[in-house]
């Protein structure tokens, strides 16, 4: 208190208000303790072998502690709480963002040297070459695309439908029912069903129709729907309830019919977020892995018949792949990641654009 | 609050219109009960085929347990540890996370952030696993090698460490980053519905910023925040690939060490690793485990579910 009424005479009002941190006071403590603890690296010999991660880590956790004993020491206990806080939060946000770069930069580091035009052209089979004696390639993807792409297809195609009409259901149909309010809780349960569950399911359902060891890209396609339905249904129903009931009632006051008024107004009012609705939904399933394990399987040769024999999914071929330990798959499992990454972000991106072109027409 | 649509007057439903209504809306109807007859299917099929798994002879599923329970239980072990200890790392988290984008951010960084922990989720799980197994894995061993020398005393960093660091303590860092995203998603809802007036009138009192968090925002969103960590837990639970990559094959077993070769398996990641050809006995075993699997989680899940709707019932 002393260096404040010191001043008093000077500036009046400082005194209105105890000592505070200057306003950069985080960066440059920050700043300060990346300095130390890079010096420190320098001086103990480990900043340029593997460990000069450590640098960031003693730097950030240093300044974790310095920035509230400073504080503690200029300001007082509860401003000194505060920071801490503040600092962990900011420490948080700065450790969760480490393994999305990592993944992301990992993942196209290995997998983009492999990705060229035979990659993506080639199936599992390879052929025999007559000049080495050896059997050469092999190692495309173009079999597992064309699974991914049927089952997918495949999926949509049955969930899509089912999910909207069950949003219609709630939305429309089923206000204050009990049996609403069921399917609603029973949505969210779905949500949280095992993907590998879902896939046992399938399996389950088939080979008690079909036989024991029947593996179909339809049997695929069952159980990624059987996960894909909670999110259209979530997504649809948020849409249509975003749907002025103006509308309606303007139709109903014409003479229009309910269900002609949900296919013709309802449905093209929401249009925008039923699409990026479905389309997120597809990007949630496209990498699932566990249930095409048990119920597609794994083909070399391409096949685009859902309804015979096995096929090759992207996901599964990059579980497969990783499994064998040798290098050549190894790269292959890499380039299929990179893949399968690209094919999720532009699901996600294009759901984005879509949400962006289609949004809300709503009170006109 | 969704505003109540009116239904056109029942004399005009019923005489103009009746056919197309009636179709259309049986047919939403039949959607909404497809809805219930498929989980129903799920754990009716998943019964047909696992039944016979639980009176399967012992000798199918290897030496290590005596009978079904025994092998399920040690299997529903290594799921409960490796969902437990992801959370464990994941909750501080997610935590922080949520408050960063709910109260912390400068305005401009919260949305970006927000989108950024989105892509996190939406990274597939076969990816992380590859990640997890070929370049997480390596690149912690001598941070194992390390809590194993300094910690050992703890029995869960005990044993001998693993040199190839394919272990359960990699297995539970790769799920917690892939639940972070979830739980993160929840508790930064439930901490932005915080009552301005409340936040503000914290702060005209003089809290700190921190001490509004913990005075207003955290009263009123604990059962929102508990919810939000049991749907992490059982999405954690119910993770295949990544601890089915990362974990090399091997029979469930009840073990704390964390660091050592020797690794529960999870369910989930037992059915995967072991789920191939026409064997149908050792399958029917598998299917019965996804059935106990199944059930756990649903159980957690509509706990969780149940936990939400009471606190927006208490918001209301």
């Amino acid at each position: 208190m002393s260096a404040v009424d010191a001043t008093l005479d000077v500036e009046p009002t400082r005194s209105m208000q105890s000592a505070r941190l200057p306003r950069l006071a985080p960066l440059i403590v920050l700043v300060a303790t990346l300095a130390l603890s890079a010096l420190g690296a320098l001086l103990l010999g480990w900043a340029w072998g593997t460990k000069w991660i450590a640098v960031p880590i003693v730097g950030v956790g240093l300044a974790d502690i310095v920035l509230p004993l400073w504080s503690a020491v200029v300001e007082n206990r509860r401003a000194a709480v505060d920071r801490l806080v503040t600092c962990l939060v900011w420490t948080a946000l700065a450790c969760a963002l480490v393994p999305l770069a990592w993944v992301l930069a990992k993942t196209i580091i290995e997998g983009a040297p492999v990705i060229n035009g035979s990659f993506l052209s080639e199936n599992g089979v390879g052929h025999f070459d007559p000049v080495q004696l050896i059997k050469v390639g092999g190692h495309g993807v173009f079999h597992a695309l064309v699974g991914t792409l049927v089952v997918t297809v495949c999926a949509t195609i049955i969930s899509v439908p089912v999910g909207l009409m069950c949003a219609i259901y709630l939305v429309e149909y089923a206000r204050g029912k009990w049996l609403g309010r069921a399917v609603t809780v029973l949505v969210d349960v779905m949500t949280g069903i095992p993907s590998i569950v879902a896939g046992l399911f399938a399996l389950s359902l088939f080979t008690v129709f079909f036989g024991n060891g029947t593996r179909l890209g339809i049997m695929g396609a069952v159980a990624l729907s059987l996960l894909m339905i909670p999110t259209v249904v979530r997504a649809s129903e948020e849409m249509m309830r975003l749907v002025p009931s103006d509308l309606r009632e303007a139709a109903y006051a014409l003479g229009v019919p309910k269900w002609r008024t949900i296919v013709k107004v309802v449905i093209p009012t929401a249009v925008g977020g039923l699409v990026t609705g479905v389309t997120l939904a597809v990007a949630r399933v496209v990498g699932e892995t566990a249930p095409l394990l048990v119920t597609v399987g794994a083909l070399d040769n391409t096949n685009w018949n859902p309804f015979h024999d096995k096929m090759t999914t992207i996901p599964v071929l990059i579980s497969n792949a990783q499994s064998t330990n040798s290098p050549d798959d190894l790269k292959t499992a890499w380039g299929a990641a990179l893949l399968l990454i690209l094919i999720v972000m532009i699901l996600n991106l294009a759901a984005r654009i879509i949400g962006k072109i289609f949004a809300p027409k709503t009170g006109r | 609050m969704t505003t109540p649509t009116l239904d056109p007057p029942a004399e005009l439903r019923a005489k103009r219109f009746g056919l197309g209504d009636r179709v259309f809306s049986n047919l939403a109807l039949l959607a909404g009960l497809t809805i219930l007859v498929a989980l129903a299917a799920v754990f009716v099929f998943l019964a047909i085929r696992g039944i016979p798994g639980l009176s399967a002879d012992k000798s199918i599923y290897g030496p290590g347990s005596t009978n079904f329970w025994e092998y399920a239980g040690k299997a529903l072990f290594g799921t409960c540890l490796s969902a437990v200890i992801a959370m464990i790392i994941a909750v501080p988290f997610s935590l922080g996370l949520a408050l960063f984008i709910s109260h912390y951010a400068p305005r401009r960084l919260a949305v970006p952030v927000a989108y950024v922990i989105d892509l996190l989720a939406a990274v597939p799980s076969v990816v992380f696993g590859l990640w997890g197994a070929r370049t997480l894995a390596p690149a912690l061993v001598p941070t194992q090698d390390w809590l194993n020398a300094h910690l050992g005393f703890i029995p869960l960093f005990g044993g001998t460490p693993y040199s190839a660091g394919r272990t359960m303590f990699v297995a539970a860092i790769v799920l917690a980053i892939m639940i972070i995203p979830i739980t993160t998603a929840i508790c930064r809802e439930v901490f932005a519905q915080t009552p301005r007036l409340q936040e503000e009138a914290a702060l005209a009192l003089g809290a700190t910023r921190w001490e509004m968090v913990r005075y207003a925002v955290f009263p009123h969103s604990r059962s929102g925040v508990v919810a939000g960590i049991m749907l992490g837990l059982g999405r954690a639970m119910g993770e295949t690939m990544a601890v089915a990559m990362i974990l090399s094959a091997g029979d469930p077993i009840v073990t704390f060490h964390l660091v050592t070769s020797e690794n529960p398996q999870t369910i989930a990641s037992n059915i995967a690793q072991k789920f191939y050809g026409d064997n149908t006995n050792i399958q029917s075993v598998l299917l019965a485990t996804g059935l106990v699997l199944f059930l756990f989680t649903f159980l957690v899940n509509f706990t969780a579910r149940a936990l939400v709707a009471r606190s927006e019932r208490k918001l209301s």
